[in-house]
């Protein structure tokens, strides 16, 4: 058969791609010329104006008490998250109790530490000395001072780690009843225990739901953490004020706070990406590209653009 | 006689006011494959949930394989089982669902494999072997590794009928199981069911298919309004109801 007869006859099936002319949106344009031209003025008066002292800026960015600033941060976000994530858990579970006056505890403590701010609850847990001046645990000799066992960090972070427990049990709660029924049903049915449906079965699905917003959590917590600076834990900001006390540079070091928060925050977001895709496994047939392979994608179609007529998907992506 | 795999003796059952079983008298054979009929609501799921505790009754007697269902007796005390001990009851009989219930997170092999590893202690390499057997006896030897969401309703029953089978069950339940495919895909559902039943499990099967009732089932049961309607040889039973609720249903399904 001769190859001119061939393409004229499978012509009909795989019409030629539509090469149109686009639409104008001149609106578009107005928009985004109006946005770079306020973000070059914004970007020429912080570039320029002296009193942002980008020098000092730089000077501090690196210097020891901002580093130790952003480490005290990081280890009071991720100690708060754990004790917020394992209170969460615990509580969800006695919240779906069938024993009432265990899921009215956890009912109470929720309401306790979700109805109070916790700029209030850190102040509280710094003062409990003046409350309890000895802890006792209840045993004669077992006592300690509560002034030496309760730090301003150990009260900044038991501060934070209740309160996430309050707010993480909630979350959980959430991912657990958004687990079908039928899926314990089925579990029980196999002769697992309560407690192996709830690990091997509930929880990992559950985690559909509890990871993207435990991710929020964590970076809120980043954020809130700074609040424990009015007890003089020396996490970021505190580390922060202590030098523009004594220098009077308070606009360049709390430039330089926010950049680190900002670094910080940015990071946890990709973590947060990756991780939702881990916990969607199984969920759909095709998980979503991550960034890195949709930029390799597009980048090698675009290379690649003039042999892709003959690869149907490939002119599909390129839209 | 031999000690019946299952007996009921007026099983009853009620959710706050709702009376669901009233009083349900029956008997399953060892190797007997008991069909259960009856209009939606007339307490079918609910006597096949009974069956493994999965909800407890509140009257009458039901046992399996001559040990009462959550409970056991002592002298004639009834002494509520613990819950592990109605776990370890659970796990010698198999349930599969209407709508599958297999775990999504994990593949074809790890459904099945879970419960064998996880409640009966086997080493996970022989779970595996195990497994792989089991799988490629329902037809599904090449979607060992597959995740539910990749199989089709028919496939994805097939795999739930391995896992049931996995715990090496006395007695299997179903309910309902080809009713939430598409047509085109019960057949090959049925049909690992009945080399199920040639092999020698006893069954009890709620269905609507009455072709499978007649050519499989030892038994067929009419359900209606919580109360057995009428109960005979399937052959017999379709053939000739004598109730005319049983004669209203199947002129409905047949
Ligand atoms: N967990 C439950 N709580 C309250 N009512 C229920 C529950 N399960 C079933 N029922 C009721 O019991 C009746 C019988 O239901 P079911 O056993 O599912 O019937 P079938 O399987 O024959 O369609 C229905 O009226 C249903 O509403
Ligand atoms: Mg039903």
């Amino acid at each position: 058969m001769p190859p001119a007869e061939t393409a004229a006859a499978s012509a009909p099936e795989n019409p030629e791609e539509i090469r149109a002319v686009p639409v104008r949106h001149p609106g578009r344009w107005v928009a985004a010329a109006i946005i770079v031209v306020i973000a070059v003025a914004l970007a020429r008066s912080v570039a320029t104006n002296p009193r942002f002292q980008w020098g000092v800026v730089g000077d501090y960015l690196f210097a020891a008490p901002v580093e130790d600033g952003v480490l005290k941060t990081l280890e009071l976000t991720f100690l708060a998250m754990v004790i917020g994530i394992v209170l969460g858990i615990l509580l969800a579970l006695m919240r779906l109790s069938a024993n009432p006056l265990v899921s009215w505890a956890s009912w109470l403590y929720i309401w306790l530490f979700r109805g109070t701010p916790v700029l209030v609850q850190i102040l509280f847990w710094y003062n409990v000395a003046a409350v309890y001046p000895k802890i006792t645990l209840g045993l004669p000799f077992l006592h300690a001072n509560a002034n030496d066992l309760i730090t301003p960090f150990m009260a900044g972070l038991l501060a934070l780690g209740l309160n996430e427990g309050a707010y993480m049990s909630e979350i959980v709660r959430a991912g657990i009843i958004s687990v079908d029924e039928g899926q314990s049903e089925a579990a029980q049915a196999l002769g697992m225990s309560r407690l192996q449906t709830m690990r091997r079965v509930v929880l990992p699905q559950a985690m559909r739901v509890i990871v993207p917003p435990t991710g929020n959590e964590t970076i809120s917590m980043l954020k809130t953490s700074s609040l424990v600076s009015v007890i003089t834990v020396p996490e970021l900001l505190f580390s922060v004020q202590q030098v523009y006390s004594r220098t009077y540079q308070t606009i360049p070091l709390l430039i330089v706070a926010s950049i680190w928060y900002l670094a910080m925050t940015s990071v946890l977001s990709v973590g947060q990406y990756y991780l939702e895709r881990r916990f969607g496994r199984g969920s759909s047939r095709n998980l979503p590209e991550t960034p890195l392979q949709k930029l390799r994608r597009v980048v090698l179609t675009t290379r690649r653009q003039p042999a892709v007529v003959e690869a149907p998907e490939a002119s599909e992506e390129r839209r | 006689m031999s000690t019946p795999m299952l007996q009921a003796e007026g099983v009853h059952k009620r959710f706050g006011d709702n009376e669901v079983l009233k009083g349900i008298t029956l008997r399953v054979e060892p190797k007997e494959v008991m069909c259960l009929l009856g209009p939606s609501g007339s307490g079918k799921s609910t006597f096949l949930r009974c069956i493994n505790h999965l909800e407890s009754i509140d009257g009458g007697r039901l046992s399996v394989d001559g040990e009462l269902v959550g409970y056991r007796q002592h002298g004639d005390k009834i002494y509520e089982l613990r819950e592990s001990e109605v776990a370890r009851k659970r796990a010698e009989i198999g349930m599969v669902f209407q709508r599958f219930n297999l775990f999504p997170h994990m593949t074809a092999a790890g459904n099945v494999m879970e419960a064998p590893v996880h409640v009966k202690g086997t080493d996970r390499r022989a779970a595996r072997a195990e497994a792989e057997r089991l799988l490629t006896r329902v037809g599904l030897a090449d979607k060992i590794d597959a995740y539910p969401a990749q199989l089709s309703g028919g496939q994805q029953q097939r795999v739930a009928i391995a896992r049931a089978l996995a715990m090496e069950p006395k007695l299997m339940l179903f309910d309902e199981p080809t009713s939430a495919l598409d047509p085109e895909l019960v057949g090959e559902v049925l049909e690992v069911m009945r080399q199920l039943a040639e092999s020698g499990m006893t069954m009890v099967v709620v269905t609507h298919e009455i072709g499978f009732a007649r050519e499989v089932g030892d038994t067929a049961v009419f359900m209606d309004g919580g109360v057995v309607v009428e109960s005979g040889p399937p052959k017999e039973v379709f053939a000739n109801p004598k109730h005319t609720r049983t004669q209203a249903f199947l002129s409905k399904v047949l």
